[in-house]
């Protein structure tokens, strides 16, 4: 029976380096290549040994899959092509593909030019890497072989992130990121893969309205400014930043107000520009205003300069990065941590020993490098505006995709527990939830697709109604033959000739013995007249030569030498009427009965 | 091309038949009919290939043909059917068979059975899907034969097993629209007796049902369909079919979805106190709470238009049970296994705390308890948190109709209304703007059962700051409605409203009117903040605040429209607001009300006059009305002395009553304009001056032509500018017209000389008097000793008469006939006005543009009683050198914001060659109409065929001209010369 093995290198029951192996009809493919954020040693990035000791990964890996640009799902990729070793393709979305060598370059000046770290990828290696890539439309099919395809979906997660589907024959698996909580903005079809691989960040959570966090979050900063305050975003430079600055673009437009927004520069521009560019990635309300304009074309958000902090009047300020530890938004920071008519957003989460988890635990007096200490007189908030799906996203997806089986990677062990529970109750189907290094093995059941060739069907369709009816299933005589990985189902004949055989006639003779004192003549017409009886709808004929054929079936009748009284029966029948001849021929060995003339 | 020179010669050889008409009708009938029947035989007879043919049928098709020759070119169609072997050309002709069978007058009645027979051999599906829909349009036009209809369902029913899924979906199609409605199929074959056709042994429904099944899901949906489709007609359908049908909420194809979802609903309507058994349990329902269950289940469904339909079907659910209702509102949140609550739990219990605060705390939405894994319901199931999808769907689409279902549903049961209220309050954040409207617009609608919390309001009221005026105005309109619950509520809507128009002061008027409501509406809210409001003090006296400050009128308009309820309030005002009062009073009547302030009834004796006498006041003025008008018909003779000075006085004495009292000024106005018109018509035949000789009396000429002309003008405007009127009303208008025509007659057979105008000009006149006949034929017993009225017993002697003698009957009759008593309308009559709103007019700054090019200018205007503006109303520009141009506005210009009443904003686009300085350009509203007294009989004119259509030169008598609706506003534009 064939299966499908779904092995996690990173992301089983685990948070970041997402990379799972996925071998389905004889195909190896690896979904997403992350690296850890949490780890500066090894076990950054996924443990490539697995797949092969030494020696390059072409040769064991028939595609990469590259689900979005987030570096716990891209990371690794450029140490997997180019200092492991894999040459083959590597798929993406347009999208994901334009913003991934950003962050990849972004996060290796980190890690090298910062940290000083050595043995890591360079320029030159991203660049090699990215040559890799074929690009991926949503909903086409793409053939990476004869066998495997694969097809990309929307997710809605962040810019191109995309669900993809891979098929080889009739067995597939269905690999989605987190969906966004308005899941129908992610969209399947119903196509009962064999396994849903899903992340399950927040399995245990179900979240509020998007529309109430928004409006929190716009009324606090319409607030300030109207107070004249000033407002501070720290914000890391993509895919949340895009996202909040159109919201406060619009809801400027909305109420036409005035004062200024500034987007600290970086590498955001860059990133705005690709956003620019893939209108059709965003959602209903971007690509509806295109008609008129371009949303990222932003008309009141402005770029930054440096000077623009001390100027007066209210203004709202995006600055990286977001956590308030180092760099352009710190320092703002301190310039208006101050005056308590200001504020600071913080969008997202803050590790401890950041400022920014400082002042949300609410303290007021920070001390700066020296002995320098800041009073924070502005006001603190706080506002999630993850974009990952809670449980009941992952819910509707399944519910949406309807898949025999489920497995759960990238989130906490514990979390994941509840929300397998939950899915096999609801849905009665298998769900696992591998850890890393750990193979998952489901058996299918594919069903075999075979040719039938047309006059064999015309026949068959001749012999029954005139349309199949699906509820009920009809048996039909054929041959199989099974040639070159291809199937297909002829008639006899034509399965003889093809092959060049000699038709064997086939037939099946039984001697059923009788107490009967009757002549022969009479016991056979006997016979006859109790068939004719019995087996209404075939045609029984009784032969002048004494014999009676009950259709091809021959009955012939005998005195045993001994005994008169016993009688011998002769059956005669061909193969294909096995069914009658064995009715019968048990018939017949019960003996006729008596009250027969 | 043979064909085409063919075919040119016998349509023009129809057009001669179709001049000959006019004269005898009767002929064309025998000649028109070979001549269509006979070209299309001749050209289907030429074409020799199977593309000819299909390009000759294709035009063919494009021409009406008419009724009586359509029988002749169906059988030339149908013989050539026979012999054409190409499936596309059968394809065709069995289309056009279809398109013959609708043409008008004629009964397809003996084409059917041919229709049939040609199935019989058909092998191509997709021509026997054709002749299918063909015998569709064929039976729907034969509604009243029944053997029709049985003999095309048993066509259907055998069809019903091809394999073409397009042949089974016509099929259904067939059965759905023409199964018999009352008897079941059974038992009319019982009764004759025939075993043709099992099919038809059981009932339409049945056989349809089983087609719920169908492998194809295109005949699913059309079966689905063809079911509604009786429903539609009346059948009822049975109840074992809701099973059915929510087994197809399931199914893997979105048309299919969509579709069971109406069935389901149709069903929950028809049977909705059955019981129905909750399957893995003993339970049972009401059949309409499960259906509900179920359709709420689809609104988290795949695909955005199944998400729709559910949406939309929800809301008219109305007879589901409270509790499940209730259920969809249903929204638990968690985070990390531990329960959270939501934001509107929050503001909720910060609002029973009595603390108000925006929530700025930090962590104030941490998890509270921990939740047992096994109560927590992930998937929803049922009605559970069906709207909670809906209105955070991601296609606005779906919000809105979650939007409307909200509110229908909470329209009828007012404790969900006020659950759904957090709910709809946050829909006015949407980020699409039909959707923050759509919800204003059902918060207005349900207003009446809510009670709005401080919080919620004040949601409600940030919207005010938003820059489209649709949304702000529809906002405005909501605050009329609502009712809020405290005085810090009042005060906070105050605030939001007077920033609103600081921030817009176009906004005035609506702000204005908003606040009138708010302040009537919550006299008691109001009375504690009134010194506060006027800023008084019990000790010190306060500055004066700036009379013409709108904020101030504002806060003056709410206090004001709360003191008559509050007999206590007058005594805080202060002396200025006393006297404000009584400006406003005077400015803005229709913002302030009468208020009875002490010792103040010498300055203010007309109000308290009018609200002294309350409700009775309406009545006394009309009973004023109605004896203004009784006086005034006691005005036998023109000439009479002092008639003129009577009718003078009611004049004014109407204008002034429609001041005074709205709801009659539409009536008072018409009334004034009409005797306006006879007081006209009076001095211009008073004169003695017309016994003179014509060169004599020149001047006198002059002015009786200006009156005659003004009268004709002030009759389209009483008969087009004023709603309510009834045949009798219009009659009078077009008798003071026919009166001022005759006039101008008179006065063109005194100045004129040329015979052949005047005669034509009478023969004219004859024509009038005979369309009035025609028209007004009900009201003639009305108008006795009228003018008219005389005119008719002359008419034998008038038609036969020379033009001067007419003249000189005209003349006399003119003079002689007596004023025609005006009978008001039982309905009320309103008058047509236009406001324009923007362009203000008040601007100095000139519209700079290039000369050549084009500028866009925004127009915003209010239009009252106007029916189907989008027709009517047109804009007009008037440029300083007299040039004037005529926009007509797009039809979605107009909004349509409550009922008489709509709105347009659009823009004009103006263009001129280049000036030396700004000038003023006028724009004003227009009201187009088109007076067609021949209406009758143009359109018997009007002939089947349109190629006729061409010959008939349009009625001449049809008047078309404009009347002005709004004031002209002025606009400064200067378009400067091109730099090059």
């Amino acid at each position: 029976m064939p299966e499908i093995n779904v092995t996690p290198l990173g992301a089983g029951q685990d948070v970041g380096r997402s990379c799972i192996l996925v071998s389905i009809g004889g195909k190896n493919i690896m979904l997403d290549c992350g690296m850890h954020m949490g780890y500066n040693d090894d076990r950054r990035f996924p443990d490539f040994s697995y797949i092969t000791q030494n020696g390059r990964l072409t040769e064991f890996l028939d595609c990469v899959i590259i689900s979005h640009f987030h570096l716990d799902h891209c990371g690794a990729l450029p140490y997997m092509s180019e200092m492991v070793g894999y040459d083959g393709p590597i798929y993406m979305t347009h999208p994901t593909k334009a913003i991934c060598p950003i962050l990849l370059e972004d996060f290796r000046k980190i890690t090298v030019d910062k940290k000083g770290e050595t043995n890591f990828f360079t320029s030159q290696m991203i660049k090699d890497c990215m040559k890799k890539v074929v690009p991926l439309n949503l909903h086409q099919t793409v053939q990476v072989d004869d066998e495997l395809e694969i097809k990309a979906y929307y997710a809605g997660h962040v810019l191109g992130a995309a669900m993809v589907q891979i098929k080889v024959g009739l067995e597939s698996v269905v690999y989605t990121v987190s969906v966004n909580k308005s899941v129908q903005a992610a969209w399947i079809d119903k196509c009962r893969p064999d396994i849903l691989i899903s992340e399950s960040t927040y399995a245990t959570t179900i979240r509020d309205s998007k529309r109430c966090r928004e409006r929190d979050f716009l009324k606090k900063v319409h607030e300030t400014i109207e107070r004249g305050g000033k407002v501070l975003i720290p914000v890391f430079a993509l895919g949340r930043a895009q996202e909040l600055c159109i919201l406060l673009e619009t809801f400027w437009e909305r109420m036409n107000l005035k004062a200024p927004i500034y987007f600290s520069t970086g590498l955001t521009e860059k990133a705005n520009h690709y956003y620019k560019l893939f209108i059709t990635w965003t959602n209903q309300k971007i690509r509806k205003t295109f008609v008129q304009r371009n949303m990222f074309e932003f008309k009141h958000i402005k770029a930054f300069d440096r000077s623009y902090a001390d100027n007066p009047g209210p203004m709202v300020v995006f600055a990286t990065p977001g956590m308030l530890h180092a760099g352009q938004s710190l320092q703002i920071f301190k310039k208006w941590a101050g005056n308590e008519k200001n504020m600071v957003i913080m969008p997202g989460y803050c590790v401890q020993g950041t400022i920014g988890h400082k002042i949300l635990n609410g303290q007021k007096k920070l001390e700066m490098e020296g002995r320098a200490t800041l009073d924070v007189k502005l006001q603190v908030e706080y506002m999630s505006f993850s974009a990952h799906a809670d449980a009941k996203g992952i819910m509707q997806l399944i519910r949406m995709a309807e898949p025999r089986n489920m497995l759960l990677v990238h989130g906490e062990g514990a979390k994941m527990e509840f929300l397998k529970g939950k899915i096999e109750q609801e849905f009665s189907i298998d769900c696992y939830m591998p850890a890393n290094g750990e193979t998952v093995t489901v058996k299918t059941n594919p069903s075999v697709p075979v040719d039938i060739s047309l006059n064999l069907l015309k026949r068959e369709m001749a012999l029954g109604g005139p349309l199949p009816d699906p509820k009920k299933p009809r048996p039909m005589h054929g041959t199989l033959i099974m040639k070159e990985n291809s199937l297909k189902l002829v008639s006899s004949e034509q399965a003889l000739k093809e092959l060049g055989l000699n038709e064997h006639q086939l037939r099946f003779t039984c001697r059923v013995q009788l107490q009967d004192p009757h002549s022969d003549a009479d016991t056979l017409h006997r016979i006859y007249t109790h068939l004719k009886g019995l087996l209404k709808g075939y045609s029984i004929q009784h032969l002048p030569d004494g014999t009676v054929m009950v259709e091809s079936i021959v009955i012939k009748v005998s005195s045993s030498s001994e005994d008169t009284n016993t009688k011998v029966l002769l059956l005669s029948w061909s193969y294909q009427d096995e069914d009658l001849g064995s009715y019968l021929s048990n018939l017949l060995k019960k003996g006729l009965p008596s009250g027969l003339c | 091309m043979a064909a085409h020179l063919k075919r040119r010669v016998y349509e023009e050889f129809s057009k001669v038949v179709q001049i000959h008409h006019e004269e005898a009708p009767a002929k064309k009938l025998r000649l028109s009919k070979p001549s269509k029947s006979a070209a299309l035989h001749i050209d289907l007879c030429k074409t020799t290939n199977s593309t000819d043919a299909l390009q000759y049928l294709l035009q063919f098709a494009r021409k009406p043909v008419e009724a009586e020759s359509v029988e002749g070119v169906v059988r030339i169609l149908l013989e050539y059917y026979y012999k054409e072997t190409d499936n596309s050309v059968r394809l065709k002709i069995a289309s056009l068979l279809g398109l013959l069978s609708k043409t008008q007058g004629f009964s397809p009645d003996c084409i059917v059975d041919d229709a049939i027979n040609t199935l019989v051999n058909e092998k191509s599906h997709q021509v026997l899907a054709q002749l299918l829909d063909t015998l569709l349009v064929i039976g729907s036009q034969l509604p009243e034969s029944p053997s029709v209809r049985q003999m095309l369902v048993e066509v259907a029913c055998k069809h019903l097993s091809d394999s073409y899924f397009g042949v089974r979906n016509k099929c259904l199609q067939l059965l759905g629209c023409l199964g018999l409605v009352d008897t079941p199929l059974n038992k009319d074959s019982d009764g004759v007796g025939t075993l043709r056709h099992t099919g038809a042994q059981r009932d339409v429904q049945t056989i349809i049902s089983d087609y719920f099944g169908d492998q194809d899901p295109r005949v699913r949906t059309a079966a689905i369909k063809a079911m509604l489709q009786l429903h539609e007609r009346g059948m009822k359908i049975q109840q074992i079919i809701y099973d059915q049908a929510c087994r197809l909420l399931s199914d893997d194809y979105e048309q299919v979805r969509s579709a069971a979802v109406q069935m389901v609903w149709v069903l929950s309507q028809l049977y909705p106190e059955s019981i129905v058994p909750i399957p893995s349990s003993n339970e049972e329902i009401r059949l309409v709470d499960d259906a509900f269950g179920k359709i709420s289940h689809m609104v988290s469904d795949g695909s955005w238009m199944v998400r729709v339909q559910a949406g939309k079907t929800l809301g008219s659910m109305l007879q589901v049970s409270p509790h499940f209702l209730e259920q969809t509102l249903d929204k638990k949140l968690m985070s990390d296994l531990r329960r959270k609550r939501t934001a509107h739990e929050r503001a909720k219990e910060l609002f029973a705390s009595g603390e108000f605060s925006s929530g700025r705390k930090w962590a104030d939405d941490a998890p509270k308890e921990k939740l047992d894994t096994n109560t927590v319901n992930l998937i929803a199931s049922g009605a559970c948190g069906a709207f909670v999808h809906g209105l955070e769907d991601e296609m606005f689409e779906v919000r809105i109709a979650a939007v409307d279902a909200l509110c229908q549903l909470a329209r009828s049961s007012p404790s969900f209304a006020e659950k759904c209220l957090d709910f709809l309050v946050d829909m006015f954040n949407d980020e699409i703007e039909e959707v923050r409207l759509q919800s204003i617009h059902a918060l207005r609608e349900i207003s009446t059962h809510i009670t709005l919390r401080e919080d919620q309001l004040d949601t409600v009221l940030a919207v005010l700051e938003d820059s489209s005026r649709d949304i702000r105005e529809a906002l405005h309109e909501l605050l009329c409605f609502t009712n809020v619950s405290t005085k810090e509520c009042i005060q906070l809507a105050l605030l939001e409203l007077l920033k609103n128009l600081n921030k817009y002061p176009t906004d005035r008027n609506s702000v204005w009117k908003c606040l009138k409501f708010l302040g009537s509406r919550h006299p008691t809210l109001v009375l504690p903040l009134v010194s506060e409001l006027l800023s008084t003090h019990p000790y010190f006296d306060t500055p004066e605040p700036d009379m013409d400050d709108p904020a101030y009128i504002a806060v003056l308009v709410l206090v004001f429209n709360a003191a008559p309820s509050c007999p206590t309030m007058p005594a805080l005002f202060s002396d200025h607001t006393f006297r404000h009062y009584a400006y406003l009073r005077d400015s803005l009547s229709h913002l302030v009300p009468p208020l009875r302030l002490p010792g103040r009834k010498q300055v203010y004796g007309l109000d308290s006059v009018d609200s002294g006498s309350g409700p009775g006041s309406v009545e006394s003025a009309q009973v004023f009305l109605q004896q203004s008008l009784n006086r005034v018909s006691t005005i036998q003779n023109l000439e009479a002395p002092g008639s003129q000075d009577l009718l003078n006085f009611t004049i004014r004495d109407l204008q002034r009553l429609g001041e005074l009292q709205p709801e009659l000024a539409g009536a008072a106005d018409f009334c004034a304009t009409y005797l306006r018109c006879q007081l006209l018509l009076m001095k211009a035949l008073q004169e003695k001056l017309w016994n003179l000789a014509v060169p004599l009396c020149l001047k006198q000429n002059v002015t009786a032509t200006a009156a005659a002309q003004q009268i004709l003008e002030e009759t389209y405007k009483l008969e087009f500018l004023y709603s309510g009127l009834e045949n009798r009303q219009v009659a009078s208008i077009h008798h003071v017209r026919l009166q001022a025509k005759a006039l101008q007659l008179i006065l063109t057979a005194r100045t004129k000389q040329g015979l052949d105008l005047l005669m034509s000009s009478c023969e004219k006149f004859l024509q009038e008097i005979d369309s009035f006949q025609r028209l007004f034929l009900t009201e003639l017993p009305h108008l006795q000793d009228s003018f008219v009225d005389k005119l008719l017993e002359l008419m034998p002697r008038l038609s036969n008469c020379k033009p001067a003698e007419l003249v000189k009957i005209l003349q006399t009759t003119l003079r002689q006939s007596g004023l025609l008593q005006l009978q008001l309308p039982n309905q009320q009559i309103h008058r047509a006005t236009a406001t324009i709103i923007e362009p203000t007019g008040e601007s100095d700054n000139p519209l700079r543009f290039t000369s050549g090019l084009v500028v866009a200018l925004d127009i915003d205007a209010t239009l009252e009683h106007i029916q189907d503006p989008q027709k009517s109303v047109k804009v007009q520009v008037l440029y300083p050198d007299g040039q004037s141009h005529v926009i007509h506005p797009k039809p979605g210009d107009f909004r349509k914001p409550g009922p008489h009443r709509h709105r347009l904003i659009t823009q004009v686009y103006l263009s001129h060659t280049a000036w030396t300085e700004p000038s003023q350009i006028e724009v004003r509203l227009l009201l187009a109409y088109s007076s067609s007294s021949f209406s009758s009989l143009s359109s018997l004119a009007v002939n089947q065929w349109s190629e006729s259509m061409d010959s008939v030169p349009p009625s001449e008598a049809a008047v078309e001209g404009t009347i002005e609706l709004s004031k002209a506003v002025k606009v400064f534009i200067m378009p400067k010369p091109a730099r090059r």
